[in-house]
């Protein structure tokens, strides 16, 4: 349990390091150790696991079983390899004129800030926790969207922190409802613990559940991106700095989706009419669809792939409601592909705004020809989430449809419109802006493609072979979320 | 339910809800941002009271410190705060009329019928003081948002949010006896944090856009008109 908290203390630490004496150091140097060193815990927590299974720490306050694991190494893995993005990224920025040095220091600290509530929500095994971290990482990206002093950004800033908070103020009202409905059966310091609430799942009231239930979705689902709550979704990603823009994409949205199966897992073991599970269908699909066809009405590029963003969470979470151990299993696989694959293609449409000097997708113009690396990592990241084989998220993709075919076939037709429009929409987009000739005048950025190539090279090895523990990891979770076994 | 068979201390619950409830509709029918600050304030000092209450009559020592919070941050803090901001925008002059007030109101009193509907499930197992607590909480959640949607003002938006989270910690005090320390103490910091971020706003808003009003922040949309490039911005350069 000692890797768990090193997890937490080490972004601690590093809020106080840059929030203190950030200006005395090369902070994007000390962003990547800080970021490196957490993931070095991250994996000795997850051997942890290999070898002794369901971790739950003395005093009960963390826990770490097979569900959460790789979703932690996933987020020390995704944060270090966009810190070694942003080092450069935000030194360019600043050479710009667009930063001074002071917010370059409140963007680390604050970087630091999200991955200390990100591996919180995550390790917690308080729901009450939870939801205060949840908060606490919209607090932490707030002033990170902001971060420029646009006009723009402060509105899509103010539109993030209202939309959000208020969002996840039904997520609060629903944990009070969780609580209520735990304490009539049990003590109460223990009662908001997930370890002892799942284990009393079927003597809580189904009734105060369900409605709980419907709270947490929409509270949860607002930071997920669900559709008719994902307004703010967008504007975050299009107005803050990129690197950003990957770890919201790349992990806030499947931290939320986490904590909404969490939940999920506590409702059904107390009632039986699946009705967390339709609510997540309908969400999910609804999400799935209107991301797919908004993709193609958009004329900036970071906004363009935050709406394939919110498709992709609607998949997974369509897949999380449907349930059974295909869809689960294809879920989780989803999850981990889409946050490798997402926050690679972020990296190089930073570069690659960068180098244009826009994200106007129309003024993006012969990003081979400039710079043939970005270029090609682009549009193989594009490749990539579109769903092609043999990248990974083909593999998922294809066991979602798999799975709604083999439970609910008339919704089948929807999933597969939703997946054509959806790679129609990318590639009227991606296709003038990678090939064709360069604008004058463009010139090449100074960029380390090293995480874009690591991160494909990934998504592309799951797709081909997913490795033996990984497997057992997805297969144990998918065990514990739907009672059953894909393997 | 019977009101003279319940012991003091239901009853007091009882009406404090009442009183919650009410100033939820105060504040939605308010005017004047000044005002409307002053009855938020009343709202916090209302669940001080009930907070108090709780851990004298259940003898729970952490609710004092809940109770000390709450006194703290919503009633002394965020109204001090907002109050600063409003005379310093001299925007205390101003009345707002409320475009179509009756409609409101009468969605209000319609939100709180629709609590009463979503949350009467659960009297069939727990009291039905649970159900008016539980009920007159989620009415004060949904009177908020409705708050924030009627108001053109960004203080009046912050009011609304804090407003929000009032209804959450009554619901928190009244049905469960609060929740454990560890999480009202990360709630507390969450609506500090939240408070003062509001602050760095105001000033934010205030020197890009000159004003408090958010009908003036509407730069990003969906339509496909050309919309200023931000970059372009930034660094000076015209298109």
């Amino acid at each position: 349990m000692i890797a768990a908290y090193l997890v937490l203390l080490i972004p601690l630490l590093g809020i106080v390091l840059f929030a203190v004496a950030g200006h005395k150091t090369d902070m994007g140097k000390t962003n990547v150790w800080l970021n490196a060193v957490c993931l070095l815990a991250t994996l000795w927590l997850a051997i942890n696991v290999l070898n002794q299974g369901t971790l739950l720490s003395a005093n009960k306050a963390f826990l770490v079983d097979a569900f959460n694991v790789y979703l932690i190494v996933l987020t020390a893995f995704v944060g270090l390899t966009t810190s070694i993005f942003s080092a450069p990224y935000m030194a360019h920025e600043q050479a710009l004129g667009k930063l001074s040095a002071k917010r370059l220091k409140l963007y680390y600290t604050m970087y630091q800030g999200f991955m200390l509530a990100m591996y919180l929500v995550l390790t917690t095994n308080n729901m009450g926790i939870m939801w205060v971290a949840m908060e606490g990482a919209t607090l932490a990206t707030v002033l990170l969207v902001s971060l420029y002093r646009t006009p723009e950004s402060i509105e899509a800033a103010w539109k993030y922190f209202i939309l959000c908070g208020v969002g996840i103020a039904q997520a609060l009202f629903g944990t009070i409802l969780l609580y209520y409905a735990a304490v009539q059966i049990g003590d109460g310091e223990n009662a908001m613990l997930w370890s002892v609430l799942y284990e009393n799942a079927a003597q809580l009231n189904p009734e105060i559940l369900e409605i709980a239930f419907v709270f947490l979705l929409i509270g949860y689902g607002t930071k997920i991106g669900l559709v008719p709550l994902h307004n703010w979704l967008p504007d975050a990603h299009s107005e803050g700095p990129t690197p950003m823009s990957a770890v919201l994409s790349g992990l806030l949205l499947n931290d939320a989706l986490y904590a909404v199966v969490r939940n999920k897992m506590l409702v059904d073991g107390a009632s039986h009419n699946n009705m967390a599970g339709y609510l997540m269908m309908g969400f999910g699909l609804l999400s799935f669809l209107v991301g797919a066809l908004f993709l193609h009405r958009q004329k900036d590029i970071k906004r363009l792939f935050s709406y394939s963003s919110i498709e992709h969470m609607g998949m997974m979470t369509f897949a999380f409601g449907m349930g059974g151990a295909m869809a689960t299993f294809a879920a989780l696989l989803h999850m981990t592909v889409h946050s490798l694959t997402k926050s690679a293609i972020f990296v190089t449409v930073g570069h690659a705004a960068q180098m244009a000097g826009t994200q106007r997708i129309d003024k993006i113009r012969g990003l081979i020809k400039t710079q043939p690396r970005v270029g090609w990592g682009l549009l193989i990241g594009t490749l990539a989430i579109a769903g092609f084989p043999p990248f990974g998220v083909f593999t998922s993709e294809f066991l979602v449809l798999l799975a709604t075919m083999h439970n609910y076939p008339w919704l089948a037709p929807l999933v597969l419109l939703g997946i054509g429009i959806a790679f129609a929409g990318l590639f009227r987009h991606i296709q003038p802006m990678v090939y064709g000739e360069k604008p004058e005048g463009q010139q090449p950025v100074k960029a380390n493609l090293w995480p874009v190539i690591i991160h494909l090279g990934l998504v592309l090895w799951l797709g081909l072979a997913i490795p033996g523990f990984l497997a057992q990891w997805f297969s144990q979770a998918t065990l514990l979320i739907s009672g059953s076994t894909p393997l | 339910m019977n009101f003279e068979q319940t012991d003091f201390y239901t009853q007091a619950i009882l009406s404090m809800a009442a009183l919650v409830g009410l100033t939820s509709f105060l504040m939605l029918g308010q005017g004047r941002l000044l005002r409307l600050i002053f009855v938020f304030a009343l709202q916090g000092l209302l669940l001080t009271l009930t907070t108090t209450l709780a851990a004298y009559s259940l003898d729970n020592p952490h609710l004092y410190i809940s109770a000390v919070l709450t006194l703290v941050l919503k009633v002394l803090f965020v109204p001090w705060m907002l109050r600063r901001e409003v005379l310093l925008m001299n925007m205390h002059r101003d009345v707002q009329a409320l475009a179509n007030k009756t409609t409101v109101m009468l969605g209000g009193a319609s939100l709180m019928v629709f609590s009463y509907y979503v949350l009467h499930p659960i009297v069939q197992t727990t009291s039905p003081v649970m159900l008016n607590a539980l009920a007159v909480s989620l009415s004060v959640v949904l009177l908020g948002m409705l708050l924030m949607i009627s108001h053109r003002q960004a203080v009046a938006h912050v009011v609304g949010f804090m407003s929000i989270e009032n209804g959450l910690f009554f619901a928190a005090i009244v049905a469960t006896k609060g929740m454990p320390m560890v999480v009202e103490l990360g709630i507390a910091f969450d609506v500090l944090v939240a408070a003062v971020l509001f602050g760095i706003f105001f000033l934010h808003i205030r020197t890009s856009i000159d004003s408090l009003d958010v009908d003036l922040l509407n730069r990003l949309h969906e339509t496909d008109d050309a919309k200023p490039d931000a970059s372009a911005i930034a660094t000076g350069v015209e298109l």
